[in-house]
């Protein structure tokens, strides 16, 4: 192991370690503290200059309750959930099944495709954006969450074939020979014995999918307006608009906002670890 | 005659891969490779994306030359670019800090990831009110000290550099996690091997560990690189590009060209994007070319 297993060294440096790793958190995490601090301050703190003294008073309660009643935030999550777990869904469906084309069959243009697919990932949102938005104005799905969804589906299956084609890789080949000469079809055998064993890669692919759409601004604002289809990123910078100087309810939104994320990475650490170092290892 | 179900028996394995590409190729070509191409085109082209397209060659190329917000957001991408990097012995650092195996490490582990789930959005906002000049923590403690007040956002001077700091929170949180993971696959005979030999601290770290963290700092390159040349979210929410332009990258000086109150010039504003796409393409190929020769070394 690198470096040297703290247990081995001196007890001085055993003990310096062991105050060091949670003042390093702290600072680390400083910026997000203030924040969840000033969640729970009253107004009345806010104006009277109280930001880093104790709160006079704990407005957990009021402050989370005003953030949903005084405001849209409610309806922006919900589009956000409404955008979100479709696009999981067809962003895994589709890719699960370019990952097994692209890694089960031998044919010519085999490696170009894949690489479109990688290529396609990196590019850069500009130049999208403006044949993307005619495209949905179009397809009339522009300014709903329809629009959001189908874009994200086609953007987010380039880094999902990526991962499902070298999980599939991974698998035994033999399976699919045997399977073949017991003439199963293609389809069932992509179906009954490749589809179980992906289970860790669309577990993986879930969760990285649902942080990368949750957490998207930059379409939100291109592809809608409004309360009735913006997602929360969108909705949380106009609402940053509205409550100037109320950084109780900015700070309590924000956090709102992070929760399904942040609960998501939690429940699920290995898988979305898994996702996110992929290639990071030889193998 | 040749019925259908003979042919399909014996060309099964050269059309099932294209019944399954069919869909994701379908939403993929025209979603994003359609669009491209589209843009390159709107590119040659004066429009306000409703009224007539007028064709005007190379003119709106011609126009960015003599552009100083285009230059100015040209030499923000560097900052970002360079500045970004830093993240890769950042997170190199606080993995080699991480990598213990006292109790409580892994809480540890995931609390320093943190940064990287949050929203940019959010990012942004709890960056906003860090800088905040009359009650900002940075102030605070500047104050503290005895130092001036400085109002980072407000500043051309330090604006810039203000919110790529912002950046590099989650950044390095990111290449965290890939050393992580590259430490833990460290060859650990070698690591004994060169203690007998004497190797220690620095010398280790370099002759014997970064050469297997290899792929792993292949791929901090590229997600950091990407990620700095894609920068939108922060600028959006931290200052909107300002003071007076001087935070805009490419990224956001296309969608301010195109899409807001400083009007609807399509065809101006493909074109920033194309230049940003050109120098995109650089890293873009040189992943793929080590990609492809990965794939024929199988």
């Amino acid at each position: 192991m690198f470096p040297t297993p703290i247990q081995n060294t001196s007890r001085r440096t055993y003990i310096a370690y062991q105050v060091l790793l949670p003042v390093t958190l702290i600072l680390w995490l400083l910026p997000l503290l203030g924040v969840a601090l000033t969640s729970i301050r009253p107004a009345s703190d806010i104006t009277a200059g109280n930001y880093w003294g104790w709160p006079s008073s704990f407005s957990l309660i009021e402050n989370y309750r005003a953030v949903f009643t005084n405001s849209p935030l409610a309806a922006y999550i919900l589009n956000s959930f409404k955008v979100t777990i479709p696009t999981v869904i067809g962003a895994i469906a589709l890719s699960s099944l370019t990952g097994f084309a692209l890694a089960i069959y031998k044919f010519r243009a085999n490696l170009l495709i894949f690489f479109l697919f990688v290529a396609g990932n990196f590019i850069p949102f500009q130049i999208l954006m403006v044949p993307v938005r005619d495209l949905s104005i179009q397809m009339g799905v522009y300014n709903s969450v329809w629009g959001l969804i189908l874009f994200h589906i086609a953007f987010q299956t380039g880094f999902c074939t990526l991962f499902m084609r070298n999980f599939i890789r991974g698998l035994p080949f033999e399976l699919i020979e045997a399977a073949r000469i017991e003439d199963v079809s293609e389809f069932r055998i992509f179906w009954f014995i490749v589809l179980p064993l992906m289970r860790p890669a669309l577990a993986a692919l879930a969760v990285l999918v649902f942080t990368f759409v949750w957490n998207d601004y930059f379409w939100a604002t291109v592809l809608t307006q409004g309360a009735h289809a913006q997602p929360v990123t969108a909705g949380l910078h106009a609402l940053n608009g509205e409550w100037i100087a109320a950084w109780h309810l900015v700070s309590a939104g924000s956090i709102v906002a992070a929760l399904p994320p942040v609960l998501m990475f939690f429940l699920m650490q290995k898988h979305f670890i898994a996702g996110l170092t992929l290639g990071a290892v030889k193998s | 005659m040749l019925s259908a179900s003979r042919v399909w028996k014996e060309n099964k394995l050269r059309i099932a891969p294209w019944l399954f590409l069919a869909p994701g190729i379908a939403m993929f070509s025209l979603y994003i490779l359609l669009p491209v191409f589209q843009s390159i085109s709107i590119s040659l082209f004066d429009w306000d994306g409703l009224g007539e397209k007028k064709f005007i060659g190379l003119a709106n190329y011609a126009e960015l030359l003599h552009d100083d917000a285009f230059f100015t957001s040209l030499k923000n991408n560097v900052a970002w670019l360079v500045l970004y990097l830093l993240a890769i012995p950042a997170g190199l650092f606080v993995a080699l800090f991480l990598n213990q195996t006292t109790r409580g490490i892994r809480i540890y582990k995931s609390m320093f990831f943190f940064p990287l789930v949050i929203s940019q959005v959010v990012v942004g906002l709890i960056f906003s009110w860090f800088y905040d000049p009359h009650f900002g923590l940075l102030n605070t403690i500047l104050g503290g000290v005895g130092l001036p007040t400085i109002a980072v956002l407000a500043d051309e001077r330090f604006v810039t550099y203000g919110v790529i700091v912002a950046g590099l929170w989650p950044q390095i949180a990111y290449c965290m996690i890939l050393y992580l993971t590259g430490l833990n696959a460290v060859n650990s005979e070698q690591i004994e091997a060169a203690r007998l030999d004497n190797a220690h601290g620095w010398r280790m770290l370099w002759f014997i560990i970064l050469p297997q963290l290899k792929p792993a700092t292949f791929i901090a390159i590229v997600v950091t690189v990407i990620g700095a040349l894609r920068s939108f979210d922060l600028i959006s929410v931290m200052t909107g590009g300002g003071p007076w332009g001087a935070s805009r990258v490419l990224a956001y000086y296309m969608y301010e060209q195109a899409f807001s109150e400083y009007g609807f010039r399509m065809g101006y504003g493909a074109a920033i994007a194309v230049v940003l796409f050109a120098i995109m393409l650089v890293y873009i190929s040189a992943f793929l070319f080590k990609m492809y020769r990965e794939e024929k070394g199988r």
